[in-house]
Formats: structure tokens, C-alpha cells, sequence
């Protein structure tokens, strides 16, 4: 037994965070900075932090994950980290020729109370900002919040940075993907191209973190938003933001500094969701669904009908971010499946509400916490098993211990591949989703049943 | 791909010098300079690098911070310590089973608590009004939930800022519970300049508080202690069985597949045989200090180094038993080896590597790729000290800077009780007259090519310009490296994690990196780099259908 030492019985723990389900801010303001076109981000503190965010999102994406650091050593802890700020700009204007330095800080530089502001304000004023480039910056303090805050943090400080209202609209959209995966923001472009609308769609990591080889090393890939769409979405006609959690922030901004209108919605995995999402678009656009967003639509309601059998009361275990886990509960729910234990490491009661209103729809009480670690869950998970468990990589200890089919989805996943690649949102996400969820329940009806009962046919 | 004895030509290595320093502003070029070298390395003269410095802001570097050091590297591989990360969420789930430390738990009853990782999540108003409340509550709790042994506090950023008294905290602690040691290590993230201040930071309060604790006899002959091992992918297995083959006991690994009792225990060993000079150098002094145990370098990663350590220990017990033993072993193991090495030595012979990675790792895995006939044409270190580089004779001149002030050296007497030296001095005279070095490293540079290039915290633009005038066959770094290496169409091997291979060390361990190596630099796919329309360009004719 791999985590032999969680007991069956609960205790409640007021200090100690045992497997967390979540991680700190910086690492979520890192990624979200990589869906800049041309973007390099600091990380504004001592140089471990930068490591481990880079270390983490390389094993996630398997691409090169590049980012600097202001290398705090002792000095710099003391007297404030303002000179390190300054020169490392000027360094890395220097040798990496960047068009955006996107600053965050971390729990170091919050604590001692270093200034952004100030600092790179004396970063452009003393000439180490070259014309025409730029540098972003937001606020992450690691003890407040998560990693989803972080990137929440950082997606508002790109529209801080860079949107500005012309006072003349250009017709365009924003979209607001949240915390999702490269093919997550590809295929939500794909569906908001399919319907007609010119969006601006920020952060954008497709094409950047989903890579080709072809024996070229772009520090820059050409993926990423634009800096010219991010200073564009101050004129854009309303924002999309998907996620409360992730992508609210930013959108709020746009509204109430650039008259953007916004709209926040649930991020779109699954029927409903995805449903929302699409009638949505049209009414923004003001179009007809095309009829091959209707055709995906309803492939998804096949297959659902199609394996109904398969999925229907099954319990599962969910783990992840609150935006990706509220929508995935609705999903599972929505097709009769019984997520009974949901965790996210992310702080807020909110989460707990919306959760409790899904199942309650759907006729039961569901273990829900918010702020919650993978201990507890498998402490729930032992008294009460599950079909399933859905979760990031860290899962695969409960799931082998308790002899349980696992999901791999959310972040970080370090032993997998295809997150990259195949989108979760959309109809076509939903498919993906399905597809596998119903591979990992046959393939586990095909290792368990015994020899009479052996199908070929299900 | 173009071979690099091709590439070699028209560069030398006083050129790639210079093209690496030429886009830097002035001040960052004079320091990277000191820190670049082209080794002309001849007879008796070492030339001398600049390292243990304070990497440049801006630069992207290679390296991490001390609480890695320290809670990642030196107590991740511990598996009975309960240890808690005090501080926000992030250090502690970064550092929760990245480092692919393996550890044999399969005993009944055995205690693993590798696959946790503990926190006490500080929020802001831990930071406002301080932690050490929630600390000790998280002991209490950790303490309640587990019963373990010992549990060891892991300090980050905030923690040395705001002030918490981490150590009064365990102290309290310890005297609490009675029959479970509570320690904390001040490993600051800012402190130093590397993880290696927190390698220090690590050892030093294990020296100080653990080692020792356990006088009980330890059974087996030959006793040891394998120092700078932590068995990444296995490597710490596989030196265990060579070993326990040789019929030499390793009592303690630090801190390989180790448990706690190990190391209260490592003051019974008779000898300290170091692997990682740079990570635990210090620990093997201090053993001999307090304890009369001698230490000698050893290298389990190459074939023949294996051998070669293994004969030096049995020339220091001198016993005929053990020395035809290790004979035996040698003779009976190498014939695999060298099968497999005449096996693929075609496909690799004259191909080139870099390494950059580690305190020694950049050193060690130098003897594998010369026994395929690979060779390497640049080196370095991420967290090295110049003692690493140049050899143990220049500690006296070390400078010892502000940075290095900020970690603790504890000060090690003779145990008044324990002590006993392990070896007479005139036993001591007559093992070195006979050749065996003791308390010695000569460092990388001079085991490294006249010509080749020594660098000392390579950074990402460097590696990209090596890589790209050198094309070397195979680099060697950590993930952070691996892919914008291979964007280049260069394979990139891991030294840190293995890329989940492993064991590299000992006579097994050979063999899987020769098959390792042989794999990525004769693989297919870099040969895919360019699509057929991409390699033949300038065909415009209009394909027509017949």
C-alpha cells in the first residue's frame, strides 16, 4: 500500500494539509502568461519558485517551459527586491528579446511588500524598457488563494496592462477560456469561428504549449494572444468569461474600466454546459447555430443514450479546480452518473453551494469541500468506494491502492499525454471525455468478470 | 544532421566562448566569463573557475532554491520522517514525489511516508500574525495521525521573513512527545545561491541531531556508510546488492532508501565512502572528526569506477576474504557488461555528449560515455562549489562571501565517548604509501579534455547557443532543459530523474544506460525533423496526374 498510513476514520484537522489539492498562485500566473504571443514570465522572487512552476508545467506539457526569475538571495529579502527587478528587465529585454515581460510575485516578495507598480514604473522611466515592448505584471501572493487565483490574477493583469477603450467598438468578442488545456482553447476558438464570431481569445497557450519538432527551438513559439488582440479587447463589444473562478476577474475589469459588458459562464465540459456556452455565442452574434454544431451536439447525446447502461449510478470521485470541477459534476450528473465525493483544493464557499445545488437536482447529497486535500478524499473514498476516481496524476496512488479505474483530468498531469492534444470542452470534449470514462469502466467489466460471463458484445 | 566533428571545424572552443558572451550587456558578460572556461587543464595546474555564485537576474538558470536542496534532495528520500513544509501550499506540493527517490518499504510493519506530502498551508493571516501556532498544531496533528518517529519542519521564504521561531517550536515539541524527535531546518528559499545551501542546511542538522542516536551494534562485517547516494531510479539498489554480494555491509545511505535508524546509526560504520562530493563532503569530515570514521571517494557510475570503488574499499579493510571476494564479484559481473559494451560500442563509438547537471553528476557520468566511446565536449555544474571543479586543494582558499555566511557550519569536536579511530596512523601511512587516497577529490576539470568547455551555471540561452554551433549527439540536463534541447533535434537525457530509466549506477546499471544512450542517439525520429516538401524546396513542378 502505497498510502498506508490514511486511516478509514476521519478527524478533523485545523493545521495540517495533507496531499493538497492544490498549489500556490505563481504557477497559475506562469501559465496563463504563456498564452501571450511573445510573452516571458518573471517570476519576482527567489529563483525555487521559478524552478519548481517551470519544473511542474514542463512535466505537464512536455514542452519547454521558459521563464525568468529576479534570483533573490538574502540581500534581496532585507533591502527589497526593486534592483533585481530592474536588472533582470534589462537583462532579459537584452538577451531574449521578448515583446512582454509579465512580472509576478510570489510569497517572498508579497511578504517583504515590494511595489510592482513602483518598480517597473522606475523600470521604464531609467530606459531599460525598449520602445514598443511591454511589461505586465499582477500580484500573487502564494497564501491567499491557489493556483486557479494565481491565474485568475494574471489574466486580469493582462487586461489591466494592455486593454484600451478607444471608445470606438470593433465588433470583436472576448473570450475568456479560464484555466484549460491548449486543445481546450483551440477548439473553443474552433466552435466561436464555426458560429461566426471574430473573437479575441486571452490567454491562449494553443500553439504554445502543444508544440511541434521539427529541429528549431523558438523560445517564442507562434502561438499565443496577440499583444495587438489584448489591446483590442478594451473596444471589443462584450466579454465571454469562463469560470467564475478563473476568468471572472478580468472580465469584470473590462466592464467596469473599458464598458465591455460581460457575461460569466460555467466552463463548457459536457451537454449543458457546452449548451449554455454555444446559445450564448448565438445570441451575441446574433446568428443561427450552424447545423455542424448541431451534428456534434448530437453525437454526444448518442453516445450518451447509446451507453446510458454503462454510466448510469455509477459513483465517482472528483478532484480538481472549481470552475473544471463544478462543470464536470453538472456533466456527470447530467447523464445519470453519481459523483458522491468532490474536492477542490481552492478556497470558497461558493463552490460548495453550486456543488450541493447539482446533486441536489439530481436527487442525492454529494461529499463536497472546498479547501479540501487528496487525504480527505481518500478517506471518503474508503468509506464509501467509488467506481471511479477523476483527479490530476497525484490520484493514481488512491486509485491503486483502493483498486479503483482512474481519470486522469485537471492539473497537474506529469505521467500522461493527450491533455495537450484533445480538447474536454465542447461536444467533441464531451465525446473525448465519455469515450475514455466508458473505456476505463469496460476495460475494468473485462478484467473482473469471470470466465462464463466474458463478452464480447456490451 | 551534420556530424559534429564537422561542426568542430570551424569553431574553437575560445570562439564559442565569445559568441556566448556576445549578447549580454557588459556586467553580466564579465561575470558569465569567470564562469566559462576553456579547460587547459596541464600537469599540476588547475585553471580556476568562478562558481557558488549568485546567479544573475533575468537569466534564465538552471537551478533551485536551498528549501529544494534541503527538503527535496536530502530528506525526500527518507521514508519514515514525517516531513512537514512549513510555509504556503506550493514548496511542499512541488516538492511531493518529483524527485523519482525509490525506496524499499516491503517490510512488515515498515513506515513509508514518501507519498504524503504535508503542509501547513499558511494563509495571509499566518503571515499577518505569524505560524508558529498552526505549525505546532500541524505537529500535534501529524504526531496523532501517525505516531512516526520523527518529524522534520521545512522552512520556506515567508517563514525567515515573518519570523517564526521554527526551532523553539520543535524543541517543544520533542520534549512533548518523548518518543518522537521533532527538528526543523531554517532552508529559507532565498538563502544561498543554489540548492547546495540547502544541502548543507540538510546534513548539518541531521548530523547534529539524529546521527548518533542509536549506539545498539549494527550486525555484517565491512560496515559502511555510502554518502551522496540517493537512489534515483534504483541507482541506491543496485550499488546494495554489489555490496551485499562483496559481503560489505552499508549501514547507512545518505540518503538513499534510507530510514531514520540509518542514520542515528552511522557512527557504528568503519569507513564513509562518498559518492556526491559536493552535496555531502562535509559529512564525511565530520564522522571522522567526532567519530575516528575515515573517508575515501568512491563512484559507482561507469562499469570500471565500479570495480574501481569497489577495490578501494577492500584495500582499506585489507582482509584477503573480502579483497578475493570483490574479485570474484568484479569477474563474475563484468563479462555482461562488456558484452553489451562490444554490442553497441559500433553505434555510439565517437559519438559526443554534454552534460550540465547536479554536483557530481556532470563528473561521474563522463566514465559511462567514455566506456561506449562517447566523449564529452562540455561540462558543468548547476550548484557546484570550485572544490568540484578543481579539486579539495583549494578549500583553504575559498572565499567565503556574504551568501555563504548565511549558512550555518557547525562546529564538531571529538566524541568524548565515541570516538575511536578506525584505523591506527600507521595503518592510516601505510594504505596511502600503497595508494589509496583518503578525505580526496581531484575534481572535474582535470578528468575533462584539454579544449573541452568547463561551465559553471549554464543557463538556457547558453545551452541553446552550445547546442546549436556544437550539436553534440546527446545533452545531458534536467526537465526544465530536456525540451528546448530536443526542439533542436538533439536528444536530451536527464541526469536528474533518469526520464524514469534507471538504475544507471553500478554493473547493471551500465548496461541500462549503455541501451539508454544507444536508444536515443541512434533513434529514428531525429532523422523526421524536416517533412520531404521541407528537405527538397526549390521542386516547384506541377505534379500532374496521369
Amino acid at each position: 500500500m502505497l498510502l498506508r498510513h490514511t486511516p478509514k476514520e476521519i478527524k478533523e484537522r485545523s493545521a495540517l494539509a495533507i496531499n493538497p489539492a492544490k498549489t500556490c498562485q505563481p504557477i497559475g500566473a506562469m501559465y496563463a502568461a504563456l498564452g501571450i504571443h511573445g510573452c516571458l514570465p518573471h517570476s519576482h522572487g527567489s529563483q525555487g519558485c521559478c524552478a519548481y512552476h517551470r519544473s511542474a508545467l514542463t512535466r505537464h506539457y512536455k514542452e519547454p517551459v521558459s521563464a525568468a526569475t529576479s534570483s533573490f538571495t538574502e540581500g534581496a529579502s532585507v533591502f527589497g527586491g526593486g534592483a533585481n527587478l530592474v536588472s533582470a528587465i534589462e537583462n532579459i529585454f537584452t538577451v531574449y528579446e521578448p515583446d512582454v515581460i509579465a512580472v509576478h510575485t510570489t510569497c517572498l516578495s508579497e511578504t517583504i511588500g515590494d511595489d510592482l507598480p513602483q518598480m517597473t514604473d522606475k523600470a521604464k522611466k531609467s530606459g531599460k524598457v525598449p520602445e514598443g515592448k511591454h511589461v505586465i505584471y499582477a500580484n500573487t501572493p502564494s497564501y491567499v488563494g491557489s493556483h486557479v487565483t494565481g491565474f485568475s490574477n494574471m489574466v486580469k493583469g493582462m487586461a489591466k496592462g494592455f486593454a484600451v477603450n478607444t471608445g470606438k467598438k470593433n465588433g470583436r468578442v472576448n473570450i475568456i477560456p479560464g484555466w484549460v488545456e491548449p486543445s481546450d482553447m483551440e477548439e473553443v476558438r474552433r466552435m466561436a469561428t464555426l458560429m461566426g464570431l471574430d473573437i479575441i481569445l486571452f490567454p491562449d497557450t494553443s500553439g504554445v504549449l502543444n508544440g511541434a519538432l521539427n529541429g528549431e527551438y523558438k523560445m517564442f513559439p507562434d502561438g499565443g494572444t496577440p499583444v495587438a488582440d489584448l489591446v483590442a479587447s478594451g473596444d471589443a463589444i462584450g466579454t465571454l468569461a469562463l469560470g467564475e473562478w478563473c476568468s471572472a476577474d478580468a472580465a469584470r475589469w473590462l466592464d467596469t474600466q473599458c464598458k465591455v459588458p460581460c457575461t460569466v459562464l460555467d466552463m463548457p465540459f459536457g451537454l449543458k454546459a457546452t449548451d449554455r456556452f454555444i446559445d450564448t455565442l448565438r445570441k451575441v452574434a446574433g446568428v443561427n447555430v450552424p447545423d455542424t454544431i448541431a451534428f456534434e451536439r448530437g453525437q454526444l447525446v448518442d453516445l450518451i443514450s447509446d451507453m446510458h447502461q454503462y454510466f448510469h449510478g455509477k459513483k465517482v470521485a472528483l478532484v480538481g479546480d472549481p470552475d473544471q470541477v463544478i462543470a464536470l459534476t453538472e456533466f456527470l450528473a447530467s447523464i445519470d452518473m453519481k459523483p458522491v465525493h468532490i474536492v477542490t483544493g481552492t478556497p470558497g464557499n461558493k463552490f460548495e453551494k453550486r456543488i450541493d445545488e447539482i446533486t441536489s437536482e439530481a436527487g442525492y447529497k454529494a461529499n463536497v469541500k472546498a479547501g479540501g486535500d487528496m487525504f480527505l478524499l481518500h478517506q471518503w473514498i474508503k468509506n464509501e468506494p467509488v467506481d471511479l476516481i477523476i483527479g490530476n496524476t497525484y490520484c493514481k496512488y488512491i486509485a491503486r491502492d483502493e483498486d479503483i479505474p482512474f481519470l486522469r483530468f485537471g492539473f497537474p498531469i506529469f505521467d500522461r499525454v493527450g491533455h495537450q492534444y484533445f480538447p474536454t470542452v465542447g461536444y467533441k470534449g464531451g465525446l473525448h471525455m465519455l469515450t475514455r470514462i466508458l473505456d476505463l469502466i469496460l476495460t475494468r467489466t473485462d478484467r473482473d468478470e469471470t470466465e462464463e460471463k466474458f463478452e464480447l458484445v456490451y | 544532421m551534420p556530424s559534429s566533428a564537422k561542426k568542430l571545424v570551424n569553431w574553437t572552443p575560445t570562439d564559442i566562448k565569445a559568441d556566448m558572451l556576445a549578447k549580454y550587456p557588459p556586467k553580466v558578460a564579465r561575470k558569465r566569463a569567470s564562469q566559462i572556461l576553456v579547460n587547459e587543464a596541464l600537469g599540476n595546474e588547475t585553471p580556476e573557475i568562478s562558481a557558488n555564485v549568485r546567479t544573475i537576474p533575468g537569466i534564465i538558470t538552471m537551478r533551485g532554491c536551498t528549501y529544494a536542496g534541503c527538503k527535496g534532495v536530502i530528506l525526500g528520500p527518507t521514508r519514515d520522517i514525517v516531513n512537514i513544509t512549513h510555509g504556503p501550499i506550493g514548496c511542499g506540493f512541488y516538492s511531493w514525489l518529483t524527485r523519482r527517490n525509490q525506496t524499499d518499504a516491503s517490510a512488515e510493519g515498515a513506515e513509508n511516508f514518501m507519498p504524503y506530502c504535508f503542509s501547513t498551508d499558511m494563509q495571509d493571516q499566518d503571515i499577518i500574525f505569524g505560524g508558529e501556532k498552526k505549525l505546532q498544531a500541524a505537529i500535534q496533528e501529524a504526531y496523532d495521525l501517525f505516531h512516526p518517529k520523527a518529524i522534520a519542519i521545512f522552512a520556506t521564504c515567508p517563514v525567515g521573513l515573518i519570523g517564526d521561531d521554527i526551532h523553539a517550536v520543535a524543541r517543544k515539541m520533542k520534549a512533548k512527545f518523548g518518543d518522537c524527535n521533532v527538528f526543523a531546518f531554517s532552508c529559507e528559499g532565498y538563502k544561498g545561491v543554489s540548492q547546495s545551501a540547502g544541502h548543507h542546511i540538510a546534513n548539518n542538522k541531521i548530523f547534529s541531531e539524529v546521527v548518533g542516536e542509536n549506539d545498539a551494534e549494527k550486525p555484517g562485517e565491512f560496515k559502511i556508510n555510502l554518502l551522496g547516494e540517493y537512489n534515483i531510479g534504483g541507482d541506491g539498489f543496485e550499488i546494495d546488492r554489489i555490496l551485499k554480494k562483496c559481503g560489505i555491509t552499508n549501514i547507512s545511505t545518505f540518503s538513499g532508501n534510507s530510514t531514520y535508524d540509518q542514520f542515528a546509526s552511522a557512527h557504528k560504520a568503519d569507513l564513509s565512502a562518498v559518492m556526491c562530493h559536493r552535496s555531502i563532503n562535509y559529512v564525511a569530515d565530520m564522522l571522522e572528526t567526532k567519530f575516528g570514521i575515515p573517508w575515501i571517494k568512491v563512484n559507482f557510475i561507469g562499469a570500471k569506477s565500479t570495480a574501481k570503488s569497489l577495490r578501494k574499499i577492500a584495500e582499506y579493510f585489507g582482509d584477503p576474504g573480502l579483497t578475493a571476494r570483490v574479485e570474484e564479484v568484479i569477474a563474475e559481473e563484468m563479462p555482461v557488461v562488456e558484452e553489451v559494451i562490444a554490442e553497441i560500442r559500433p553505434r555510439t563509438e565517437g559519438k559526443t555528449a554534454m552534460l550540465f547537471v547536479g554536483g557530481s553528476r556532470a563528473h561521474h557520468y563522463q566514465d559511462l560515455f567514455a566506456e561506449m566511446g562517447m566523449k564529452t565536449l562540455a561540462a558543468g555544474y548547476e550548484f557546484a562549489h570550485r572544490d568540484d571543479y578543481e579539486g579539495r586543494h583549494v578549500i583553504p582558499n575559498l572565499k567565503v562571501d556574504a551568501d555563504s555566511r548565511n549558512i550555518e557550519e557547525i562546529e564538531v569536536k571529538a566524541d568524548e565517548q565515541r570516538y575511536a579511530p578506525r584505523k591506527t596512523s600507521e595503518e592510516m601511512a601505510k594504505l596511502e604509501a600503497a595508494g589509496l587516497k583518503f578525505k580526496e577529490y581531484d575534481g572535474l576539470i582535470p578528468d575533462m579534455d584539454h579544449q573541452t568547455l568547463v561551465i559553471d551555471d549554464l543557463n538556457q540561452y547558453e545551452a541553446e547557443k552550445l547546442v546549436e554551433i556544437i550539436k553534440p549527439d546527446v545533452f545531458c540536463a534536467g526537465i526544465k532543459e530536456k525540451f528546448s534541447i530536443q526542439k533542436l533535434g538533439i536528444p536530451m537525457k536527464q541526469l536528474h530523474s533518469y526520464d524514469s530509466g534507471g538504475p544507471y549506477a553500478g554493473f547493471q546499471g551500465a548496461v541500462n544506460f549503455y541501451h539508454e544512450i544507444d536508444r536515443l542517439v541512434n533513434s529514428k525520429v531525429w532523422s523526421y525533423m524536416k517533412a520531404p516538401w521541407q528537405e527538397n524546396p526549390e521542386l516547384s513542378a506541377t505534379y500532374v496526374w496521369e
